[in-house]
């Protein structure tokens, strides 16, 4: 197999001297998508902050592959109302990019024509999906999204992770990506990582899902989701690990 | 040409002008305004080192408004918000400043000039220091401008496309303590802020990029200097005040326009 894009190894971070993460051991192949999954202050934001290296481990290490090109999205991006900024210029940080580029990268993140748009106008999903293009303006061997559907409604939900899916389709690149919502998520992930300080439980979907450490982690609405996620999954794609789930789905509908 | 001092004045203005431009807009975008305020006032200290130790002033005003800034974020987070931090600093550097300079020097004279400027009595060197200063200030500016403007947006960003913002941070620091050190002859310590926030504030209603809000900032900056001088010598005021009051109208009237535009 080919080798891992990121690895961490036994990684440990404290912030303000309280120990966020322990014992994590982690990596993400080319063309994997993983989603990480966790109850609020449990880590996962910090985990994505420490692969790209914005945030030091007090223990472990993580190692990246050379060269490696990350595009990120970050939970919040807040630009204040005095900071002009039009979507072009926005994607135009921090190298100055042709127009040409700007209008694929936006035209990939299913936003085409909000390029003169000023920053501060746009809606929630029109600006996620701008700061999905930004992260796809270097053609990035790994995605990594941080709550990238916070504050969007279902629909939006659904449709952005639709959309990445497409992205990794046509570019091929791995995505890490961070939520708090399981059901919808599940059903684009090969691989979901549930922690909570430290890696509770890791595997496909279906198995994270039936694991206790996941249910007593997510308690009563383990249930809710798990239907919700069957509906999500009938849509695509092209998991082979789970025919007798895809066989449940048609029957659903 | 030099030879006139309001010429000199036109030209000191005109150089602070510039190179508060761009630092401003960042002032803005970051909401800095009070930390331009605790800097300028670290300079009275400065001064009054300078004073003490018989050393020239403008290294000993980058000292200490370096050292302001990192008490400052020494100190941001631990309990106080920033604006307390920033509160408590700049003020108790004005007063022990002022009270330095008091204790070290005779005349009254000298403090008022650094607390209001003092750009009609602006020398051929000072003339030399301002632009020295303002285009050393333009340049690192520029020189950083993608990526201090990737760190403003956004300090997790800038680390993934492999940008210390801490570095950009310090960057501004440097480049604010330099403009204070320059425009402190121009319009005093007391005035400075108010020349970093103004013109760019003025200018956020007129543009749509950074960059335009950059050069209108120090359209706006140099017109303010012009006028105000210009003011100052038709009506005979105190020339520093009314550059400030000068760029003071014309964020009136883009803040009016603005409005009615919407």
């Amino acid at each position: 197999m080919n080798a891992p894009l990121i690895a961490a190894r036994r990684l440990a971070i404290r912030l303000d001297g309280r120990e966020v993460l322990r014992d994590v051991d982690f990596e993400i192949r080319a063309g994997e998508i993983v989603t990480v999954v966790g109850p609020n202050g449990s880590g996962k934001s910090t985990l994505l902050k420490a692969l790209i290296g914005a945030v030091r481990p007090s223990a472990g290490r993580v190692a990246r592959a050379p060269g490696l090109r990350i595009g990120y999205v970050p939970q919040k991006l807040a630009i204040d109302a005095s900071l002009p900024m039009t979507v072009g210029r926005f994607l135009s940080l921090p190298r100055r990019v042709a127009p040409d580029a700007i209008a694929s990268a936006l035209d990939k993140a299913g936003v085409p024509d909000l390029a003169q748009r000023q920053m501060k106008d746009l809606s929630g999903g029109q600006f996620q999906r701008v700061l999905l293009a930004r992260a796809l303006m270097d053609a990035p061997q790994l995605l990594m999204l941080d709550e990238p559907t916070q504050g969007l409604d279902q629909p939006g939900s659904a449709a952005f992770y639709q959309r990445i899916e497409e992205v990794r389709r046509e570019m091929g690149c791995a995505v890490l990506m961070v939520s708090h919502d399981l059901h919808v998520v599940m059903a684009a992930s090969d691989r979901v990582l549930c922690i909570n300080g430290h890696v509770c439980c890791e595997g496909t979907p279906e198995r994270v899902a039936d694991a206790p450490e996941y249910r007593a982690l997510f308690g009563s609405g383990t249930k809710g989701t798990l239907a919700l996620y069957r509906h999500q999954h009938t849509h695509d794609h092209d998991h082979d690990h789970d025919h007798d789930h895809h066989h449940h789905h048609h029957e659903a509908h | 040409m030099l030879d006139d001092f309001l010429v000199r004045a036109a030209l000191a203005g005109v150089g602070v002008a510039l190179a508060a431009a761009p630092l401003g807009c960042f002032v803005v975008w970051r909401r800095m305004a009070y930390f331009g305020e605790a800097t300028a006032h670290a300079a009275v200290l400065g001064v009054a080192l300078a004073l003490a130790l018989q050393a020239p002033m403008l290294p000993m005003i980058l000292l200490a408004a370096l050292a302001m800034a990192t008490a400052v974020s020494a100190l941001t987070g631990r309990g106080y918000g920033a604006d307390t931090v920033l509160g408590v600093l700049a003020h108790s550097a004005l007063a022990l400043g002022l009270i330095a300079v008091a204790l070290l020097t005779d005349t009254r004279l000298d403090l008022m000039a650094f607390l209001f400027g003092d750009i009609l009595a602006v020398s051929r060197t000072d003339l030399a220091i301002t632009w020295g200063g303002a285009l050393a200030v333009l340049a690192l500016t520029a020189w950083r401008w993608q990526a201090l403007l990737m760190a403003t947006l956004n300090p997790d960003l800038a680390r993934s496309a492999g940008i210390d913002p801490k570095r950009e941070e310090f960057v501004l620091t440097l480049a604010l303590a330099a403009v204070v050190a320059v425009a402190i002859k121009v319009v005093g310590v007391l005035l400075i802020a108010a020349l970093l926030v103004i013109p760019a504030a003025a200018a956020r209603p007129l543009v749509r990029t950074p960059e335009a809000m950059a050069v209108a900032a120090g359209l706006i900056g140099i017109a303010a200097a012009l006028g105000g001088l210009w003011g100052a010598f038709e009506f005979d005021a105190p020339a520093g005040p009314s550059i400030v009051c000068a760029a003071t109208l014309v964020f009136v009237v883009t803040t009016l326009l603005g409005a009615l535009r919407r």
